[in-house]
C-alpha cells in the first residue's frame, strides 16, 4: 500500500506532462511557417486539402482548435494525418509498438551488460576497470548514429543481399532484422549505464553503513553486490528512467539509418510535413513513454530506498 | 587517458582553425574524372627504386562503370616543395573523393569549422543562458526558483532530440548557410540550457547561505556583485563539467540534423551532410573512405569524453 501514494503522485505529474507536451506540440506544428501550405509531397486537390485542414481544426482560431482536438482526443479520436491520409490513432500505435519492441530489447541488453560492468569498474583498480572504461568510452564516442551506419556496412559485407532493419519484424526472420538496430542502440546504452552505475557506486562507497557491514565481517563481494548496489540503485534509476523514456519514444537516428518504422521517424516526418494532428499524436505517445520511464524509475527508487516510501 | 583527450581536442581545434591552409582543393569543386576515387597512395620510391620525397601518382579511370582506378606512373606530383607546371595538373586527394568527385579531405577540414563552430557557439550560448537562469533561480529562491526550475524540468524530461527537432521545424526549412549556422546554434543552445541551469542552480542555492556570502551582504555589496564575485567562481567546476557534456552532444545533434536534411544543405560541407553520402549502405561497402566524417565525429566525442572522464570521482578502492 505504501506504493499507492507514490503511484498516485506520479500519475498526476504524468497527466500534467501529457497535457502540456501534447498541447505545445500541437501549437508548434500549427504555428510553424509553411503550415498554411499543403503538406508537401502530397498530390491532393485544393478541395481535399481544405477539407483536411478543416478536419484537423486548422482553420479555426487557435484556442478553439486546440480545445476541439482535446475534446475528440478524450474520445480516443486523434484526428486524421494530413501527410499519411490515415487516422492518427492506429498509425501512432503501430509505430510506437515497433519503437517499443526495439527499445525494450536494447534496454534489457544494455542494462543487463552495463549495470554489472559498472559495479565492477567502480570497485576494482586493476586491468578489469581499465578494460571496461576503455570499452565504454569508445562505445560512447561512436554514438547510435555512427554505430548504425558502421554495423549496416558490416552486415552488408558479411551477408550481401540481406535486408537490415526494414519493415519491422512483420517480414519474419526477426533476429536478422533486429540485429543491427538493436546492437547500435544497445551498445552505447550499455556504456551509458556502465558509467552511471560506476559513478553512483563510487559516490556511495564512503557511506558509514557499508564500512560497518564490512567490519561486522560480511564478505566484501556480498556488501558490494547487495548493500552498496542497492544504495546506489535510486540514483541510477533517476537517470536511467529519463534515458529509458527517451529510448522508448523512438531512437530517431537508428530508425532513419536502418529504415525501422518507429515512432522517432514518424515524429520527424510529422514535424517536417507540418502535420499538426500527427505531431500532437506523436507528442502524446512520447509523453506516455517518458512517463512510463519515470514511473519505473520511481518504483525502483522506492524499492531500493525505504525512506522514499514513507514520506508524502 | 584524460591527457590524450586534451591532445586530441587541441588537434581537432587546430584542424578547424587552419582549414583554409590545410585543404588542397576548394571543397565545392567537382572533379568529374575522379568520382569516388580512392585515397591516393603516398610513394617514397620512384619507378627505378630510388628514394625520393613523398609523392603521389596520377589516378586514371580504367572502368567508368565500376569506378576502378589505376595509378599512372608517368604523372607524379611531389607533396613537398612547389609543384611545377608539369605536375600541377595531377590532383591530390588525400582521403579520396565523394560521389560527386569532391575532395573528402578538403570537405572534412572545412566541415570541421561548421560542425565544431556550431557546437562551440551553442555550448557557449547554453552556458550563458543556463548560468543566468540557474544563478537567478538559486540566488533569488522562492517563487522565481520554483517557476524557472519547473520549466527546466519540463524540457529536461522530454527527449532532447525531439525538443531540438520541434524548435528547428518551427523555423523555415530552407535557410542560407550563415542564417542556418546561427539558427541551429540558437536552437541547440535553448535545448541545452535547462541542464546547465539546474546544475548551476544547485551550486548557487548552497552558496547563497554560506557565511562569506552573508558577510558580503552585510557589508552592503550589491547582489549582482556578490553573484559575480562569490557565487559564480564557486560554480566554475560545474560549468566546465557541463561544457564537456554539451559539446559532444551538440556535435552529434548537428550531425543528426544535417543527416536528416534539417541542417545544412548537401552543398555545404559539414560533417553531418557528409554523412548523408555514407547513409547509402551499399555505397560505403565499396567506398569506405566516404565514412571519414563519421570518424571525425567519433574522434571529437572521444576527446571530450576522455576529458570528462579524467575529472570523474576516483574509484572506490579495493575494499568494496
Amino acid at each position: 500500500m505504501e506504493y499507492a501514494r507514490l503511484l498516485a503522485r506520479r500519475l498526476a505529474v504524468s497527466a500534467g506532462l501529457l497535457v502540456l507536451a501534447t498541447s505545445l506540440a500541437w501549437l508548434f506544428a500549427r504555428a510553424a511557417p509553411g503550415a498554411d501550405a499543403d503538406a508537401f509531397g502530397q498530390a491532393t486537390s485544393a478541395a481535399a486539402s481544405t477539407a483536411d485542414r478543416a478536419q484537423a481544426g486548422m482553420d479555426t482560431p487557435v484556442v478553439a482548435g486546440l480545445a476541439g482536438w482535446w475534446r475528440s482526443a478524450l474520445r480516443l479520436d486523434f484526428g486524421r494525418s494530413i501527410r499519411f491520409q490515415r487516422p492518427v490513432g492506429p498509425l501512432v500505435a503501430e509505430r510506437a509498438a515497433n519503437s517499443a519492441l526495439l527499445a525494450s530489447v536494447a534496454l534489457l541488453l544494455g542494462m543487463g551488460a552495463g549495470l554489472p560492468l559498472g559495479v565492477v569498474s567502480a570497485s576494482r583498480r586493476d586491468w578489469r576497470r581499465l578494460a571496461i572504461r576503455i570499452a565504454s568510452v569508445l562505445l560512447l564516442s561512436l554514438s547510435p548514429l555512427i554505430l548504425a551506419i558502421l554495423l549496416s556496412w558490416l552486415m552488408v559485407r558479411v551477408s550481401p543481399g540481406g535486408s537490415v532493419g526494414g519493415d519491422g519484424v512483420a517480414g519474419g526472420n526477426a533476429w536478422r532484422v533486429l540485429l543491427v538496430p538493436v546492437a547500435s542502440l544497445a551498445l552505447p546504452l550499455a556504456a551509458t549505464f556502465e558509467r552511471i552505475q560506476s559513478r553512483a557506486l563510487r559516490r556511495v562507497a564512503g557511506e558509514p553503513c557499508l564500512g560497518a557491514a564490512l567490519l561486522r565481517g560480511i564478505p566484501e563481494s556480498r556488501v558490494r553486490w547487495r548493500h552498496a548496489w542497492r544504495l546506489s540503485a535510486s540514483s541510477v534509476a533517476s537517470v536511467g528512467g529519463v534515458i529509458a523514456g527517451a529510448v522508448l519514444s523512438g531512437a530517431l537516428a537508428v530508425e532513419v539509418v536502418t529504415a525501422w518504422p518507429g515512432l522517432g521517424r514518424l515524429t520527424f516526418e510529422a514535424l517536417t510535413a507540418r502535420d499538426a494532428p500527427l505531431v500532437a499524436g506523436c507528442a502524446l505517445a512520447t509523453a506516455v513513454m517518458v512517463s512510463l520511464g519515470a514511473l519505473c524509475a520511481d518504483l525502483v527508487s522506492a524499492w531500493a530506498d525505504p525512506r522514499l516510501r514513507g514520506r508524502r | 587517458m584524460s591527457r590524450g583527450g586534451v591532445v586530441l581536442g587541441v588537434m581537432l581545434a587546430l584542424l578547424a582553425l587552419a582549414a583554409p591552409w590545410l585543404r588542397v582543393h576548394d571543397p565545392a569543386t567537382v572533379h568529374r574524372d575522379h568520382v569516388l576515387a580512392p585515397p591516393m597512395r603516398v610513394h617514397v620510391r620512384d619507378a627505378e627504386g630510388h628514394w625520393r620525397w613523398p609523392f603521389v601518382r596520377r589516378l586514371v579511370v580504367t572502368d567508368r562503370l565500376s569506378r576502378t582506378y589505376e595509378e599512372d606512373a608517368t604523372g607524379t606530383r611531389p607533396l613537398v616543395g612547389a609543384t611545377s607546371r608539369a605536375t600541377a595538373d595531377v590532383p591530390w586527394f588525400p582521403l579520396g573523393t565523394d560521389a560527386l568527385g569532391r575532395d573528402v579531405w578538403s570537405r572534412l577540414v572545412t566541415g570541421a569549422r561548421l560542425s565544431l563552430g556550431i557546437a562551440a557557439l551553442a555550448a557557449l550560448g547554453a552556458l550563458a543562458l543556463g548560468i543566468v537562469a540557474g544563478g537567478v533561480a538559486g540566488f533569488a529562491g522562492g517563487l522565481t526558483d520554483s517557476l524557472v526550475m519547473r520549466a527546466c524540468e519540463l524540457v529536461l524530461i522530454l527527449p532532447g532530440l525531439y525538443v531540438v527537432l520541434a524548435l528547428r521545424s518551427a523555423l523555415p526549412l530552407v535557410l542560407a548557410p550563415m542564417a542556418l549556422f546561427t539558427a541551429v546554434s540558437a536552437v541547440l543552445a535553448i535545448a541545452g540550457t535547462p541542464q546547465v541551469a539546474r546544475a548551476v542552480r544547485a551550486v548557487a542555492a548552497t552558496e547563497r547561505d554560506r557565511d562569506y556570502v552573508m558577510a558580503a551582504r552585510a557589508t552592503g555589496r550589491h547582489p549582482l556583485a556578490i553573484f559575480l564575485r562569490h557565487v559564480l567562481p564557486a560554480a566554475r567546476e560545474t560549468v566546465v563539467a557541463q561544457a564537456l557534456l554539451l559539446v559532444p552532444a551538440f556535435v552529434l545533434a548537428e550531425a543528426t540534423l544535417s543527416f536528416m536534411g534539417l541542417g545544412f544543405d548537401a552543398a555545404t560541407p559539414s560533417w553531418g551532410t557528409a554523412l548523408q553520402d555514407a547513409a547509402n549502405v551499399r555505397a560505403i561497402a565499396e567506398y569506405p573512405w566516404v565514412l571519414a566524417p563519421a570518424a571525425a565525429i567519433a574522434l571529437t566525442v572521444l576527446s571530450l569524453t576522455l576529458m570528462a572522464d579524467g575529472r570523474d570521482i576516483p574509484p572506490a578502492g579495493d575494499r568494496l
